[in-house]
C-alpha cells in the first residue's frame, strides 16, 4: 500500500529521517512512536507530500508520489492532526464537507455523507450539523476533526498526533471510536504519537523511532517481548509491564475449552476482552477462574488466573524486563 | 420587522445626511441670523448635493484604488514567493502615509495640473498604508493549524487563499479599509485646494472670504458623510464575522 525505501529528510544539519524503509500493508494500522524529535511527525507528513524527502522513493499502490500532482494525493488520503485546524468559519457540516467539495461531489451525495460520518464519530446530526467549531468541545472537535478527514472515503488516514491534546477519558473514548472504524472500513492508518501505550493499545504494528531511525517494526506483543534495544524497552517503560503485556491479548488466547465444572458464580466475561481486564475482574471478584463466552454468547471455556500469570503456549522469556525494586514502595 | 441596532444606526446616519444635503437651503434664515454681517449666509455657487455626489466619488475613486493595490501587494507579500518584497513595501506604504497628503498635492500640481486627478493620486496613496498593512495583518492572523489543515486536506494555493485564509482575514482587512475610507472623507476636503470639487470647496472659499457660515455648513455635512461610512463599514464588518456570533 505504501511503501518507503532509504527515506531521508535532513532539516539543515539536522537529519530528521535517516534512511527509513518501510511498508505498510493495506488496511493495517500502523502506530509510528518515538520521543519528539524522533521523525515520526516527518516521516507522516512526506507519505502525503506536505514535505519532499531529500532522498529516497515513497510509493503509494505502487506509484511514486514525487510524480503525482500533490493536492490530488493529499485529497484521497485524510489527514488529522493535533491541533484539529478545523475551519471555524465553517460550519461542521461545510468543514466535514471540505474534501467532497474540492472533489466536485454532487450536494446530495456530500449531505448524505456527512450525516453517515456525524453518526459514525457519535455526534448528533440535528445538533452538530449547523454548529461551528468555536461551539464544539475539544473532543468534540477532534471527531468532526476525523469526520472531515474520512469524508472522501480515502483508502489511507493519516494521523499526527490526533489525540495528545484531549484529557485521558475523551482520548480513551476517541481510540475506541478509531479501532471500531479501523474494524468496519478497512482503512489504512498511519497514526504518530509519542504515548506508547496508545500505540500499543491500537496498533496492528508499532514502528519504534529514534533520532531519525526505525529502530523496530514489529506487533505490540513483539514489542512488549522482544524489544529491539533498550531504547524501545524504556519507551515501553518498567512500570506495569505485566499488565501491559496482558493488554496485548484477548481471553481467547488463554481461555480453557473445558465446561465449567463446578458452575463459576457471576457473569461470563467476553473472549474477546482484554486480559488485563480479565485479571481485573478476577481481583474484584476475589476468583481464580472467571467463565467465558464467544462473541455470541454461547460458552467457550474458563479462564484460569494461572494462565495468565504464564501463557501456556509459550516458552518463557528469554531475557525477563527487571521490574523495578517492591519494596521500598515508590510514592505515587 | 425589527431592525439590529446597527442597521438602525447606519439609516439614522443617512437620514442626517440627507437631511443635510438637500435641506441646507431651508436652513439660510438661520445662518443669515448667526452671522448678520454676511452678504452672502449660504452657499450657493453650486449644490450641496452636486460637492456630495463628488466627494463621494473622489473618496470611492481612491479608496477602490488602495485597496485594489494594496490588497494584491498584502495577498503577494504573504505567499512564499513574494516575502522578499515585504519589508520595501512597508516602507513605501508607510512613507505613503507619513506624506501630508497637502505635500503629495502641491508636488502634483506642477506635473499633472489642477483638477481631481492629482486629488485621486494624493488620496490613493494616503490610504494604501492601512490597506495594505492590515491585509498582511489579517492574513498572517490565520492560525497555523487551519493552514495546515487545508493544505493537508488538499487545497491549493489559491483555493486556501480564497476560501481559507481571506474569508478569515476579512474581519481585519476590513478594519484597514474603513479606516482609508473614513481617513480619505476627510482629507479629500482638502483636495479643493488644488481644484478638485468636493465638500472642501465652500469650506476653502469660506476661510479665503471669512465666510464661517460656509466653512460650518462643508463642516456638517463631510461630518454627516463619515458618519454614514463609519456606521456602513461596523455594519459589514458585524457580517463578516457573523460566524463567530451564531448560537
Amino acid at each position: 500500500m505504501i511503501a518507503l525505501e532509504r527515506v531521508t529528510k535532513r532539516f539543515g544539519s539536522w537529519t530528521a529521517v535517516d534512511a527509513v524503509s518501510m511498508t505498510v500493508e493495506e488496511g493495517e494500522f500502523l502506530v509510528l512512536v518515538g520521543p519528539s524529535g524522533s521523525g515520526k511527525s516527518t516521516l507522516l507528513r512526506m507519505m502525503n507530500r506536505l514535505i519532499a524527502p531529500d532522498s529516497g522513493i515513497i510509493r503509494v499502490d505502487g506509484a511514486d508520489i514525487a510524480g503525482l500532482p500533490p493536492e490530488a494525493l493529499r485529497r484521497r488520503m485524510g489527514y488529522v492532526i493535533q491541533s484539529v485546524g478545523l475551519f471555524p468559519h465553517w460550519t461542521v457540516e461545510r468543514n466535514i464537507a471540505t474534501v467532497p467539495d474540492l472533489l466536485g461531489w454532487p450536494r446530495a451525495r456530500v449531505r448524505d455523507r456527512v450525516t453517515e460520518l456525524l453518526e459514525l464519530l457519535k455526534l448528533d446530526p440535528r445538533r452538530f450539523r449547523t454548529a461551528y467549531p468555536h461551539q464544539l468541545s475539544g473532543g468534540q472537535q477532534q471527531r468532526v476533526g476525523v469526520a472531515r478527514a474520512l469524508a472522501a472515503e480515502p483508502r489511507v488516514l493519516l494521523m499526527d498526533e490526533p489525540f495528545s491534546a484531549l484529557d485521558p477519558i475523551t482520548r480513551g473514548a476517541l481510540q475506541g471510536e478509531m479501532a471500531a472504524i479501523h474494524r468496519g472500513t478497512g482503512t489504512t492508518i498511519v497514526f504518530v504519537t509519542h504515548d506508547m501505550d496508545e500505540a500499543l493499545a491500537l496498533a496492528d504494528r508499532v514502528a519504534v523511532m529514534d533520532h531519525g531511525r526505525l529502530v523496530q517494526c514489529a506487533p505490540p506483543l513483539a514489542i512488549l517481548t522482544d524489544p529491539a534495544s533498550g531504547m524501545v524497552r524504556d519507551l515501553v517503560g518498567r512500570e506495569e509491564w505485566g499488565l501491559k503485556r496482558l493488554a496485548v491479548e484477548t481471553v481467547a488466547r488463554r481461555v480453557r475449552p473445558e465446561p465449567a465444572i463446578p458452575p463459576i458464580p457471576g457473569p461470563p466475561v467476553s473472549s474477546a476482552t482484554p486480559l488485563h481486564r480479565a485479571l481485573s475482574e478476577m481481583v474484584a471478584r476475589g476468583a481464580d477462574r472467571l467463565p467465558v463466552v464467544d462473541g455470541e454468547g454461547r460458552p467457550a471455556g474458563v479462564l484460569h488466573l494461572a494462565d495468565l500469570v504464564r501463557d501456556p503456549s509459550a516458552p518463557p522469556p528469554v531475557s525477563p524486563p527487571v521490574s523495578p525494586p517492591v519494596s521500598p514502595p515508590v510514592s505515587p | 420587522m425589527r431592525l439590529d441596532p446597527l442597521t438602525g444606526r447606519l439609516m439614522l446616519a443617512l437620514l442626517a445626511l440627507a437631511a443635510l444635503v438637500l435641506g441646507m437651503p431651508a436652513l439660510k434664515p438661520l445662518f443669515a441670523a448667526l452671522y448678520p454681517a454676511l452678504d452672502r449666509p449660504l452657499y450657493e455657487a453650486e449644490t450641496f448635493l452636486t460637492l456630495t455626489l463628488d466627494h463621494m466619488a473622489l473618496v470611492g475613486a481612491s479608496s477602490l484604488i488602495a485597496v485594489a493595490a494594496g490588497g494584491l501587494a498584502g495577498i503577494a507579500v504573504t505567499r512564499p514567493w513574494g516575502a522578499e518584497f515585504r519589508g520595501l513595501l512597508e516602507a513605501v506604504a508607510t512613507m505613503g502615509q507619513t506624506f501630508p497628503p497637502v505635500a503629495v498635492l502641491a508636488l502634483a500640481v506642477p506635473s499633472i495640473g489642477f483638477g481631481p486627478l492629482p486629488a485621486l493620486i494624493a488620496l490613493s496613496l494616503y490610504a494604501l498604508l492601512p490597506v495594505v498593512r492590515n491585509t498582511i495583518a489579517g492574513l498572517e492572523g490565520v492560525s497555523d493549524a487551519v493552514r495546515e489543515s487545508a493544505r493537508g486536506l488538499g487545497m491549493g494555493p489559491w483555493e486556501t487563499l480564497f476560501r481559507v485564509e481571506l474569508p478569515l482575514a476579512a474581519p481585519v482587512i476590513l478594519a484597514g479599509v474603513r479606516t482609508a475610507v473614513i481617513v480619505n472623507t476627510g482629507t479629500a476636503a482638502i483636495a479643493s485646494t488644488v481644484g478638485a470639487k468636493t465638500l472642501g470647496l465652500p469650506i476653502i472659499v469660506g476661510l479665503n472670504g471669512s465666510n464661517q457660515a460656509y466653512v460650518i455648513q462643508g463642516a456638517l455635512i463631510v461630518g454627516a458623510l463619515a458618519l454614514v461610512l463609519d456606521a456602513g463599514f461596523e455594519r459589514l464588518a458585524a457580517w463578516s464575522v457573523r460566524w463567530r456570533t451564531e448560537g
